[in-house]
């Protein structure tokens, strides 16, 4: 069983490669889905897998690059790409991160980092889930009222509705992005790609994560364009980490490669299922997913405070983190494929009428 | 009166986001632990990688920014025309958050 093994050239380790496919697959899979680097459940994966945690990290980002590009490719086509938007964000994005990344860099010589961290971790992904599922319950509400009064939603309307108040702020220069179908100050998306730079940073996270919502539920995109522009967002910041992490010598582009070749294919099933997954159901899986990665944290900080049971805590965490991404990146699977092949019934009944006719 | 305030704010907040250096966390830096890679297991193009990286983590840095973007587009270019042949409408979806 030699040949399933691949010695890194780098890392001088050797790595059960269909495992990196397999990685690959599911990873590219969510990230297509929801606009996602992924970082929180590749570095464990492989770390598992048997890289360093350096290496993880390093290798991550360079595969999130090239799987992110892909992804990218992909939702352009859609038409869920907003290039201003993204140019715009970059700004914020890239100062706030290196902003955050000092700051990690303060906290650790005064020997805070790993408090701080994990705390505010685990406050912001509770505050992302109570975002989703807050603006779930108000839009079900808002189409239990309409349909009360025998009304119909618009196909467009959502819960929480803070971008439109956001968007009232009037301080030039003013911008039209048009994929967004948003009329807002440029200062908008430069201030939330700040908050989310610097949370990144802090957290060493890409920020998709935290970006996709921010995208919705501060700026007023569409889902669909959240995922694709923030994906266009984490290409570049992607590329900016695997610069930095490679000349550090920690990344083993081999692994990197084997990583892309079923990041490709995962990349093209979650982009092609946001088709047939209304936005309100992309929502309610990335909470679903946020609530899981917040379990795991929390499963890792209490290995930690009783370290008897350290063991068990980590293996779990493990677990979780393994079986959110396998039972995601299936749903998702699943649904591409019953609404790819509704599709192309659809197509054949109507070439088959056109012919009869 | 209220348009004035709204702007001075704002104007105060776009003028802390334009100050980066506002955190002290100047401060001499640790250094990273080298890994020098291991060449005597390879040949071929493995060893010329590996023995790339022991020489000059630069030149790998910038080799692997640039193969990582080149490869990701082959395979997307590749993907797209398998995709393209199953017959799905990938250039258009219907907007829709519900």
């Amino acid at each position: 069983m030699d040949w399933l093994y691949v010695l890194m050239p780098i890392a001088g380790i050797k790595i059960f490669w269909p495992g990196l496919i397999i990685l690959g697959i599911g990873v590219g899979i969510i990230g297509g889905f929801f606009g996602m680097g992924g970082a929180w459940m590749v570095t464990p994966g492989l770390n598992i897998l048997g890289f360093p945690m350096a290496f993880a990290i390093g290798t991550d980002i360079a595969h999130m690059a090239g799987k992110s590009l892909i992804s990218t490719m992909r939702h352009g086509k859609f038409g869920n790409v907003d290039y201003k938007l993204g140019i715009i964000m970059l700004v914020g994005t890239i100062v706030g991160f290196e902003i955050g990344a000092q700051m990690v860099m303060w906290l650790e010589r005064i020997g805070q980092v790993e408090k701080y961290v994990r705390y505010l971790y685990l406050i912001l992904l509770a505050l992302i889930a109570w975002m989703v599922f807050a603006d779930v319950a108000k839009k079900k509400r808002k189409e239990r009222e309409a349909a009360a009064a025998g009304k119909e939603v618009d196909k467009l309307a959502t819960g929480l509705d803070w971008a439109k108040t956001l968007h009232k702020i009037k301080i030039p220069p003013m911008v039209h992005f048009k994929e967004a179908q948003i009329y807002c100050s440029a200062w908008l998306p430069i201030f939330v790609s700040f908050m989310t730079g610097w949370l990144a940073g802090i957290l060493g996270i890409g920020g998709g994560l935290i970006r996709m919502p921010a995208l919705i539920y501060f700026v007023g995109c569409p889902t669909h364009v959240a995922v694709g522009t923030d994906l266009f967002e984490v290409m570049i910041s992607g590329l900016y980490g695997t610069a930095t992490y490679t000349y550090k010598g920690r990344t083993e582009l081999v692994a990197a490669m084997i990583m892309l070749v079923g990041a490709a294919i995962g990349a093209q099933v979650g982009t092609v299922a946001t088709k047939y997954i209304k936005g309100y159901g992309i929502r309610i899986a990335f909470g679903l997913c946020v609530i899981g990665c917040a379990l795991s944290i929390i499963l890792k900080m209490m290995a930690k405070w009783f370290p008897a049971y350290g063991g068990v805590y980590d293996g779990a965490a493990t677990v979780l983190i393994l079986g959110l991404v396998s039972g995601m990146s299936l749903y998702i699977f699943v649904r591409m494929m019953a609404g790819a092949k509704r599709e192309i019934a659809a197509k054949k009944a109507k070439a088959q009428v056109s012919v009869a006719r | 009166m209220r348009k004035l305030w709204a702007k001075i704010v704002g104007l105060g907040v776009i003028a802390t986001l334009l100050l980066p250096e506002i955190v002290a966390a100047a401060g001499p830096k640790a250094a990273p632990l080298v890994i020098v890679a291991d060449t005597r297991k390879f040949s071929g193009w493995e060893a010329w990688w590996t023995n790339l990286y022991n020489e000059s983590h630069l030149y790998f840095a910038l080799l692997t920014v640039v193969i990582i973007p080149v490869v990701g587009l082959i395979f997307g270019v590749l993907a797209d025309l398998i995709m393209g042949h199953i017959g799905l409408d990938l250039k258009s979806r219907e907007l829709a958050e519900h």
